[in-house]
């Protein structure tokens, strides 16, 4: 028998880089939160420099759910499916992945909130895609800056401001919207391979400048600066110089004494009352069932779990799952397009066995639509990246370039001279929806309490494509520029897969007929359950989405409170 | 010495030949005589006496000792495999079992010899074979088996020591790769840039900052 708790205003469902950001300003503002959060608390000393432990084992010390709800991934609805991943790109925790995250902190690029409008603007009509979904967001980055800024200060980034209200400063991002003011922190130290590339982009005219990071670069709000000891990737930091919200937003949440965090919550359904208003949420927590009565229920998991955890949610008001009356649940998705990978030779050392993904020098001249399109045959663009990650495994896998082969005496040569001279870009690229790339549940897989896991069926198309190959031409040039002596292209892409970067499922709209949820985040058809994460997002840009999920996390929260009579709160 | 190297060797032959090459016997005595014992048949927690015999020859083929230095066998990258398949890689025990079986019927049918009882060169082009997945008698595909055997090995030669691989940090000193610091500065960097950064020789677990497991 379940064990029904006591009410509260606001249940939280994952406490991850979403969620945990939702916490703060709802218990400033007076609520009571409770937080659900499948995995465990874990702290500096849980976050051991292991490659084995966490990028070849995918943290078996957490609570792994989502280890055993990895989805299932086909190309097409006519492909096979395709081999399932060992572990899950995201984890459990309190914290979520922004305990393992990279740390990429970016805004959008106006032009991805309206990427129908602004192309019709400037190339005509019928520039975009065949078959794309894809619709302007119901407001512009102008309504979301505040947000942004909100955040940037409070988890504190890193970074070099391009444009501050209007003035472009050309040691940051010059494409970048204006921004009301300067990073909190200044960018990661660079290293002298950075350099290098740096001054191989301006050579070529173009506008390199340091990314921004959710690590601190020097000591902020009393957490410690970066020790650049090489296992961010993936791991946590010792020293809570990752500005994950365990160490930001949720221990400050907690402090207004309105937010009680529940770890090794597993929520196995959100539940209806007969007019259709969620009413509580049921979960399991060491064997036993609980159900946790609140007035809002705001959904925080990743953007595969969102659609599974409505999908399961069936009810007489909801019978094809919760929200999705209008079929929307699971449409509208996609991935970012990070394949396509280059790699380079160096004939030098490139230094990066210490160091962190998130330190490193973008270009955005050929990102979004900062370049023009008229004569090219597709829209948006990449983001390329050059930046600082090696482990020993990883690099033992290198490619040898042709010169060696994959083992034996002339590999081990080949490993010795070569492992710290190689390196490698994986180009973050726009990514549209399409009609036949969707979430379902898969027919046959189930998690270990007979729960079907969730279905990719999705595929790059030719759009994509064609950015990846020429985004990939971009890179080797910038790679031969700054002294490659050999240059590999990975393939332009096909089946989706399994994703870090998964966009859409409860897209964001005006319109109920093609989203699930509306411009604040609430649902069209639950009007008190909203939805946090990349899967309301209707577009990708050419970059990192943590920041941007954040940013319309804390936007989210902000219209709870300010139209918390509606919520009967 | 002159020692045929296996860049010597695929020169000579191309990377999918299976044709045998001479090699000089006291080259391989002394590579042989340059080697650590490896592990007692006892010390198997997961493979039997033979299966762990057979991944003995095998990795010292992939990341072998040569003039180079130490490899996988020195590194005891079987010691960690065996202990991870009854543990994280357990799913994996099934593989080993029927592609080391199927390995040495391929050996012994295509070679003349079971697999650890052939000279390096030959067991090299079996291994060829088995990468290419050119070998028969494989339930699937034998490059599936080869690439699993590879990656295993890569993660006993490289991974922390904690795991039982990667003794005498081997494995890192080959990439060199100068080891796990809880923070490294600026000059570090630099250190580092120039070559001039010493290992430091620690697993993860011999610092205080971190709990195990």
């Amino acid at each position: 028998m379940a064990t029904r708790l006591k009410g509260t205003d606001v249940v939280i469902i994952g406490l991850g880089a979403a969620g945990g950001v939702a916490a703060l300003p709802l218990a400033q503002a007076g609520l009571d939160v409770v937080g659900l959060e499948a995995g465990r608390l874990m702290m500096r000393k849980d976050f051991s420099p292991d490659e084995i432990r966490n990028n070849v084992r995918g943290w078996p010390h957490a609570v792994q759910k989502a280890n055993q709800e990895i989805p299932t991934s086909r190309a097409t609805a006519a492909s096979p499916t395709l081999p399932r991943a060992a572990i899950h790109p995201m984890q459990n925790g309190v914290g979520g992945t922004s305990l393992h995250y990279w740390a990429q902190s970016w805004r959008l690029n106006p032009w991805d909130f309206a990427v129908v409008s602004a192309t019709a603007k400037r190339y005509g009509a019928g520039r975009l895609p065949a078959g794309t979904t894809v619709e302007d967001w119901p407001f512009g980055y102008d309504e979301l800056e505040p947000y942004y800024d909100k955040v940037e200060y409070e988890i504190g980034i890193s970074g070099q401001a391009g444009n501050i209200n209007g003035a472009i400063d050309p040691r940051g991002n010059i494409f970048e919207a204006p921004r009301r003011r300067a990073y909190p922190m200044p960018p990661l130290r660079s290293n002298v391979f950075i350099d290098t590339m740096t001054a191989a982009a301006k050579s070529m005219g173009w506008h390199p400048f340091p990314g921004p990071a959710a690590i601190n670069s020097r000591p902020y709000q009393n957490r410690s600066a970066c020790m650049y000891h090489g296992f961010c990737n993936r791991g946590g930091c010792h020293v809570d110089a990752k500005n994950s919200t365990a160490v930001t937003t949720i221990p400050k949440a907690e402090a207004t004494g309105r937010f009680k965090v529940v770890a090794r919550a597993q929520v196995t359904s959100i539940d209806v009352d007969g007019t259709g208003r969620v009413s509580s949420v049921t979960y399991l927590q060491e064997g036993t069932e609980y159900v946790q009565p609140a007035k809002v229920v705001l959904l925080a998991s990743f953007t595969y779990e969102n659609t599974r955890l409505l999908l399961l949610s069936k009810s007489k008001p909801f019978p094809s799952g919760l929200s999705n009356n209008h079929g929307q649940v699971g449409r509208h998705y996609f991935s970012h397009h990070q394949g396509a990978p280059v790699f380079a030779l160096f004939p030098f050392d490139v230094g990066a066995w210490y160091g962190l993904p998130a330190q490193g020098v973008a270009v955005d001249d050929f990102a979004d639509d900062n370049f023009d399109h008229s004569g090219l045959d597709f829209i948006g663009g990449a983001n390329l990246w050059a930046m600082s990650d090696r482990r020993p495994i990883a690099a033992a896998g290198m490619s040898t370039f042709g010169r060696a082969p994959g083992w034996g005496s002339a590999w081990k040569a080949f490993v010795h001279e070569n492992a710290d001279r190689a390196h490698s870009a994986y180009i973050q690229k726009t990514t549209l929806p399409y009609e036949d790339n969707f979430l379902d549940l898969d027919p046959v897989v189930r998690d270990p309490l007979g729960f079907p896991v969730c279905r990719v069926t999705a595929e790059f198309k030719e759009n994509e494509r064609r950015i990846a190959a020429y985004s990939q031409e971009k890179m080797e040039e910038w790679y031969r520029a700054a002294g490659a002596v050999a240059v590999q292209r990975g393939p332009v892409g096909g089946a989706m897969g399994v994703s870090t970067h998964a966009y859409g499922g409860t897209r964001m709209g005006d319109t109920s007929e093609r989203n699930v949820v509306d411009r604040w985040g609430f649902s069209h058809e639950a009007p008190n359950l909203g939805i946090l994460g990349a899967s309301v997002m209707g577009t990708s840009g050419a970059r990192n989405p943590t920041l941007t999920v954040q940013a319309l996390a804390w936007r989210t929260a902000d219209h709870l409170i300010s139209s918390r009579s509606r919520f009967d709160l | 010495m002159t020692f045929i190297s296996r860049r010597d060797l695929l020169k000579r032959v191309g990377m999918t030949s299976i044709a045998v090459p001479f090699v000089r016997r006291d080259a391989l005595q002394a590579t042989a005589a340059t080697s650590t014992e490896p592990p007692a048949a006892a010390a198997f927690e997961s493979f039997t006496s033979e299966e762990g015999k057979l991944m003995d020859a095998i990795v010292a083929r992939l990341i072998p000792t040569d003039d180079l230095g130490p490899g996988a066998t020195e590194a005891r990258a079987v010691v960690y495999i065996d202990r991870a398949l009854g543990d994280a890689l357990k799913s994996s025990r099934t593989m080993y079992t029927s592609g080391l079986a199927a390995l040495d019927r391929y050996a012994q049918a295509s070679r003349g010899a079971p697999f650890v009882a052939l000279p390096p060169i030959d067991q090299d082009s079996v291994l060829i074979d088995v990468e290419t997945g050119a070998a028969t008698g494989f339930s699937g595909s034998s490059a599936t088996f080869f690439a699993m055997v590879l990656n295993h090995t890569h993660q006993g030669t490289f991974g922390d020591p904690y795991y039982g691989g990667n003794a005498n940090f081997i494995g890192w000193d080959l990439l060199q790769y100068p080891g796990v610091r809880t923070m490294v500065t600026a000059a570090e960097q630099q250190a580092l840039e120039h070559k001039q950064l010493k290992p430091n020789h620690k697993s993860a677990y011999e610092y205080e900052t971190w709990r195990r497991g």
